[in-house]
């Protein structure tokens, strides 16, 4: 085995294992944070000596979550939810639960009823935050949150430990970044099953320790020739797409994920944070830069489109292939939009449905093939 | 002499449902005739702060209005597959649908309006009203007005929030002026706030009648009048036809007479925005067995009180799905208490998820709480393909004889 698939095997040991990784925290003495989507500033709770942990559920159905939701929500909050109430959360410190659609909504207040051993710290981020007020309003709530994740670490956070984290973070972000490029020109090394398994494993680790990794695996690949990729390039688009089974398909049509759209993936590593002035203001001013988000209350009404175009250019992909989650709302009430955007430009897409529960991909599988079949006829 | 005297003496003896279905027509009548004259018109949220639009002069038309009053009248699915044809998904809000539907040209006799000038979007009904409104704003290439409402975790509002909000209160009045080209005037401000008022107060009093025994009216005649909560709120016709309407109740108590023709042997919570395609469906098994509605939540969560700028920003952070589960249920129970309920019917609506995503719960605490009878039933303010009929009666059935157990001594 070379250092390449040396690295690979090791991040998707890391992405499979959450619980084994979450156990090792415990044993080391380490208090771990849940962080639900989207857009938590993990840069808090690094900069209080925790560990965070991503929440985007798990593949399986609910049965105990079914007690608090009726069947048309979707399968990542109430997987999250399932996770909690079955106790494999428990050995959580905290779990910051955020509100920014019409599930997580509701689901902040189940969580908080129903989950007595963990704390809940409650991030209902403004929608409005572009403007002063609305920056000054995200740093009321950051700082707050900060407050709780304080009391439960039992330490305070000094300016120069935000300032720390947030470095963590960005150096974190840029190799994330630059991963995804570089993927993009090696498909013949990185299955797109590995691709996200690197990614994903970012949720389940220590930053630096994730970014060490990346670093090398990027210098490895960088270090390579591109060959020339005889199979089809494309963007995803989406919430999450992390079931290997779904990604397998992509692989064994040989369609290369050049640049995503994914919420799990690059829409959470976009913007850096300002390493200058004040730690908390720098992080709220990060939130009001985030755009290009169906989750987000866009002002410019078009961003996301146009963002979507570039995109596809910029990356060289053949076409985009959507990653529809069930009952999603922000991405069913965009997706219109969004295939027309794409169509005017000549751009193919599809749409594949996904949830934590589907176990058979077949349906999808027949639809990636003929999509390929037509990205191949238009080389 | 106070603003609620003078609106009781100017009270005409007019039948209150003419009064009210005629300050209805009036406000989509203002709207047309500014279209006509060139006059920028608007569509807004129905908890978008009313009161900014009123006193620029603003002519507003309300989506979720139209939305309902189509699919009562049976265009709901009709608009909602048209909606579906243009790639919006059939798990998205009804009332989306059938918007998104009209606004991109959709035929439409059930309910028409002007299309919109203007946005005005208010989340703190829900987050599908930012992405629907943005929506709205491609198609026509309008500008969006939006106020943000964070969702609150506790039963007080935050100050931070009202801070954030009042400024956006400042940024919108500054957005609007220059869209109706008139200055924000003071004066007229605080006449259409307390013309709001008073239509809040109106209203509330005409919902407290449900708590007579017999009640003079069902529960379902609210969802009937609050169209005109929602649309014209801050204006004195509207204060004018709700006591209007507490009138004729109170001269019902004093005849016992009643809107409901049927026996009461039980009294009942809807929960939940009513499916509007089958309100005769809704009704059928209820009328049957004499269970009458003397309680609805959807309808007096739009009547709320302010006497400054502060405690109105805080009612307009007060809307169902805004609030955290501890006032939700509050506000139920209250309700069930006051209007002396001994059952609730729980819709679980497939169109609105921040409201079915904490039913269950609340379920649990009113039975634990109240010790009543609670069944839930599936189904879809408006998109008919969403609701099961046998379904409903079976669950109606199952409700009244867990309340008939109950008012025999049963457990």
């Amino acid at each position: 085995m070379n250092n390449i698939e040396s690295l690979l095997a090791q991040f998707a040991d890391i992405a499979d294992n959450p619980k084994r990784q979450l156990d090792q925290f415990i044993t080391a003495g380490k208090k771990v944070i849940g962080c639900y989507p989207y857009y938590v500033p993990e840069e808090l709770v690094c900069a209080v000596g925790m560990v965070p942990m991503g929440l985007w559920g798990k593949q399986g159905s609910p049965t105990r979550a079914k007690e608090y939701f009726a069947s048309f929500y979707c399968s990542l909050v109430q997987m999250n939810m399932e996770m909690a109430l079955c106790g494999e959360l428990d050995k959580l410190s905290g779990v910051i639960h955020t509100t920014l659609c019409d599930t997580l909504r509701p689901a902040s207040q189940n969580f908080r009823v129903a989950i007595d051993k963990i704390p809940m710290i409650f991030m209902s981020h403004p929608q409005n935050r572009k403007p002063e007020f609305g920056i000054d309003y995200t740093v009321t709530l950051y700082s707050k949150v900060l407050q709780q994740l304080e009391e439960i670490a039992g330490r305070k956070a000094s300016p120069d430990d935000l300032h720390e984290a947030i470095k963590i973070y960005n150096e974190n972000r840029q190799a994330k970044r630059e991963f995804v490029k570089i993927v993009g020109k090696h498909p013949e090394l990185v299955s797109a099953v590995q691709r996200s398994t690197v990614l994903k494993s970012a949720y389940f680790m220590e930053k630096p320790k994730h970014t060490a990794m990346l670093k090398e695996l990027n210098e490895q690949l960088e270090a390579l020739p591109v060959v020339e990729w005889t199979g089809t390039r494309v963007v995803t688009s989406g919430i999450i797409c992390d079931n290997p089974s779904v990604l397998k398909i992509f692989d064994d049509n040989r369609i290369a994920i050049v640049a995503d759209d994914i919420a799990q993936e690059s829409r959470s590593f976009r913007k850096d944070v300002s390493e200058e002035g004040n730690p908390i203001r720098s992080l709220a001013m990060q939130f009001a830069d985030q755009d290009q988000d169906p989750i987000l209350y866009d002002p410019t009404i078009n961003s996301r489109q146009a963002h979507i175009v570039d995109l596809v250019e910029q990356s060289g992909a053949q076409g985009v292939i959507v990653i529809m989650m069930t009952f999603c709302d922000p991405e069913e009430m965009e997706y219109p939009s969004f295939v027309k955007v794409l169509k005017n430009a000549k751009i193919p897409s599809l749409k594949i449905g996904y949830d934590h529960q589907i176990t058979d991909f077949g349906q999808a599988k027949t639809s990636l093939e003929a999509f390929t079949e037509i990205l191949s006829l238009r080389k | 002499m106070d603003t609620m005297k003078v609106i009781k003496e100017s009270v005409q003896k007019k039948p209150a449902k003419n009064m009210l279905r005629d300050v209805v027509d009036k406000v989509y009548a203002e709207a047309w005739e500014a279209k006509k004259k060139g006059e920028p018109v608007g569509w807004s949220s129905s908890k978008f702060p009313a009161e900014i639009a009123e006193t620029l002069g603003l002519k507003v038309c309300y989506p979720e209005n139209q939305a309902a009053a189509i699919a009562a009248k049976h265009g709901g699915q009709r608009m909602c597959e048209y909606a579906e044809s243009l790639g919006y998904d059939n798990d998205i809000c009804g009332y989306a649908r059938i918007s998104l539907a009209f606004a991109a040209g959709a035929e439409c006799e059930e309910k028409t309006m002007p299309q919109p000038d203007f946005v005005l979007c208010c989340n703190n009904i829900c987050n599908c009203m930012t992405k629907w409104y943005e929506n709205i704003a491609r198609m026509h290439d309008i500008p969006l007005i939006m106020i943000d409402v964070p969702y609150n975790n506790t039963p007080e509002v935050n100050d931070e929030n009202i801070v954030y909000i009042r400024a956006q209160f400042d940024d919108v009045i500054k957005q609007l002026e220059k869209i109706s080209v008139r200055k924000f005037d003071e004066k007229k401000f605080e006449e259409v706030c307390s013309n709001a008022n008073c239509t809040a107060k109106a209203w509330l009093k005409a919902c407290s009648y449900c708590q007579y025994e017999p009640s003079p009216l069902s529960g379902f005649d609210l969802f009937n009048h609050m169209a005109v909560v929602v649309t014209a709120r801050c204006r004195k016709e509207s204060a004018e036809a709700f006591e209007a309407l507490a009138d004729e109740y109170e001269l019902s108590v004093k005849d016992g007479t009643s809107t409901w023709h049927y026996d009461e042997n039980h009294r009942i919570m809807f929960e939940g925005i009513p499916c509007w395609p089958e309100l005769m469906n809704l009704f059928t098994p209820l009328k049957e067995k004499g269970i009458n509605t003397t309680a609805v939540v959807y309808a007096p969560a739009f009547g709320f009180i302010y006497n400054n700028m502060d405690e109105m920003i805080r009612a307009y952070c007060k809307a169902p799905n805004s609030v955290c589960l501890e006032t939700g249920v509050e506000w139920r129970e209250t309700i069930c208490r006051d209007n002396k309920v001994n059952g609730v019917l729980v819709h679980y609506n497939r169109s609105c998820k921040p409201w079915s995503g904490y039913m269950p719960e609340m379920e649990r605490r009113f039975r634990k709480d109240l010790g009543i009878a609670v069944v839930g039933f599936d189904g879809d303010q408006a998109d008919s393909r969403n609701f099961s009929n046998a379904q409903y009666i079976a669950r109606v059935e199952g409700l009244y004889e867990i309340m008939e157990l109950k008012k025999n001594g049963g457990q």
